[in-house]
């Protein structure tokens, strides 16, 4: 009753949040269909479409928008939780074993750039801090979809990829939270603690993951998919939202629990949460596009168009550096290079992160720019290495 | 065991550990050209044929269902089989090959194979295990076996039958 009360006070309201949600997600739905039947990754479609009917876009949304922010940082959070469900605590510990070393280059290689160009447009260290980290991390949602498409999951080089990958989303871990401190504007020392206590909370779960996986499964058990869905996700905001109270970020904290569930109960939560991480992640980088204002595109556009300049070379060298060190032959090493080129949902997560908290705005439309360019370019030169061969016949 | 399988070359498998996907299984043929199953944690597999001239390269990729899968594996399954019981009986008349279930409440399901002492106590030998519709031929003392495991049981018709009630829990 009075539930029934209640909507009937915000009636138009109502109505019209319904009806702008609801033609956003239809729109959306249209877009996956365009984007499946064009083999190409949704998120820059996505991305698109918020600008669209951003600030100053097509179409203004007035409504929705503070729904859609709310379920952008859920979005976040499904985004992250998802990563750490899909790689399993030894595979992670043994990916850091053996890529540790391409990794630290591929951190080195990638991350500078985009600190020097912020440092040189004079935006200051935190979003220098920031850049590195939208430049440094490739979108393991486009590329890991690309291997597919392309039908490169049997290649010999396609692990090399994968745990390139892998390396960079165990350095998010860390990354993040000194992101988060650094944004809060605290001080050197309030830096230090938050990086310390993110890389002893990642060194606990990790040691806890492998050791006693099946006990931390246990607290979400069960055989039912309904209860499971809430218990996995209840447990995945709660531990965000502690995580974000430590000041080590939601995202950090997702991941987290993402990496603690194992087994089986980690393959039906993949299952479950799947169809809602789909929702938000949409929502979250139509979010991204509609408080990106179209306008700043065009001003960012040369300063976009030079980083993904740099920033793909660097990643071709790390790719051809991380092949070549795995026996690979030349034009493995070519196909490896050039499939990094992507940056996707960390980059934008990162971006918003930073304009979030007030840190240089033009980061946002330039991300928006990178990432679309990065994407575009990588689709574009992940064809080229079969191209260059005569075709089997039977295709 | 052995000396039944002696024909059988020994094929490498190569397996790659793709994080986030599954693994991925490449074996080299004798004639040289290089296959590859992608196993997918969703439970897809991939058919790989390697391509002849750049060996890192996958040359097609054919997604199978896991239905797809099963039967693919039944069919090459089946057919070593065959070709095994008619070299088997062609030399050995009175010989039979059957394959045996191990039920849930196998005392065995969850041991060793060597734990069933099947060929001391009955002469049979399990020459093959057959889980989820893809087999382990020659499957060692120290092979773990699972319930709803079938094993693959060559021997007189009578040794099979003891296998079948020790593999039951029906004796000792």
């Amino acid at each position: 009753m009075t539930l029934a009360a209640g909507s009937a006070s915000t009636g138009p309201h109502i109505a019209v949040l319904l009806i702008e949600l609801g033609a956003i997600l239809f729109g959306l739905g249209i877009l996956g269909r365009l984007a499946k039947r064009l083999r190409l990754p949704v998120i820059p479609l996505y991305l698109l479409a918020g600008l669209a009917f951003g600030q100053g876009g097509v179409l203004n949304l007035s409504a929705s928008e503070n729904f859609i922010s709310v379920a952008a940082n859920i979005g976040v959070i499904l985004l992250l939780v998802m990563l750490g469900l899909e790689y399993s605590a030894t595979e992670l510990i043994s990916s850091l074993r053996v890529q540790a070393p391409v990794g630290l280059i591929d951190g080195l290689l990638n991350a500078i750039p985009g600190a020097a160009v912020a440092l040189l447009a004079g935006w200051g260290a935190t979003a220098a801090v920031a850049l590195a980290g939208i430049t440094w991390v490739s979108s393991s949602g486009v590329i890991a979809k690309t291997l597919n498409d392309l039908g490169r999951l049997g290649n010999r080089e396609t692990p090399t990829i994968l745990g390139v990958l892998v390396i960079e989303d165990l350095a998010m871990a860390i990354y993040l939270p000194l992101l988060t401190a650094l944004l809060a504007a605290g001080g050197a020392l309030s830096v230090l603690i938050a990086v310390l206590i993110a890389v002893g909370t990642v060194a606990v779960v990790l040691v806890a993951a492998t050791r006693f996986g099946e006990q931390i499964t246990a607290l979400v058990s069960a055989k039912d998919p309904e209860s499971l869905l809430l218990g996995m996700f209840g447990l995945t905001l709660l531990v965000a939202g502690v995580a974000e109270q430590l000041k080590v970020s939601a995202a950090v904290g997702a991941f987290l629990v993402g990496i603690a569930v194992s087994g089986s109960v980690a393959e039906t939560a993949v299952e479950v949460l799947t169809p809602l991480r789909d929702l938000f992640a949409a929502a979250f980088f139509v979010f991204f596009g509609l408080s990106t204002k179209p306008g700043l595109l065009l001003g960012v556009l040369p300063l976009a168009l030079l980083l993904t300049l740099i920033c793909s070379s660097t990643k071709i060298a790390t790719g051809y550096i991380a092949a070549r060190r795995s026996g690979i032959g030349r034009r493995g090493r070519w196909r490896t290079a050039v499939a990094l080129i992507p940056r996707g949902e960390f980059s934008v997560v990162v971006a918003a992160l930073a304009v979030g908290a007030g840190a240089e705005a033009e980061l946002g439309p330039l991300t928006a720019c990178f990432v679309l360019l990065t994407i575009g370019l990588g689709a574009l030169v992940n064809r080229l290495p079969d191209r260059l061969r005569p075709q089997p016949s039977h295709r | 065991m052995k000396t039944s399988n002696d024909h059988v070359e020994h094929i490498d498998i190569i397996s790659r550990a793709l994080p986030g996907i599954g693994i991925c299984q490449e074996l080299e043929l004798r004639s040289g050209r290089r296959i590859g199953i992608v196993t997918r944690r969703d439970g897809l597999r991939d058919l790989v044929i390697y391509d002849a001239e750049d060996p890192d390269a996958a040359r097609d990729q054919v997604e199978l269902s896991e239905d797809e899968a099963g039967a693919v594996a039944e069919i090459l399954g089946a057919t070593q089989l065959v070709v095994q019981l008619s070299a088997l009986q062609r030399q050995a008349t009175g010989l039979h090959v059957e394959q045996l279930p191990i039920p849930a409440n196998s005392p065995f399901a969850g041991r060793t194979l060597g734990d069933t002492q099947t060929r001391t106590r009955t002469g049979a030998s399990i020459v093959a295990v057959i889980r989820q519709g893809s087999a382990t031929p020659s499957p060692g003392p120290e092979f773990g076996l699972q319930s709803e495991d079938l094993v693959v049981v060559v021997g007189t018709e009578e040794a099979i039958d003891q296998v079948a009630a020790i593999l039951d829990g029906k004796t000792g």
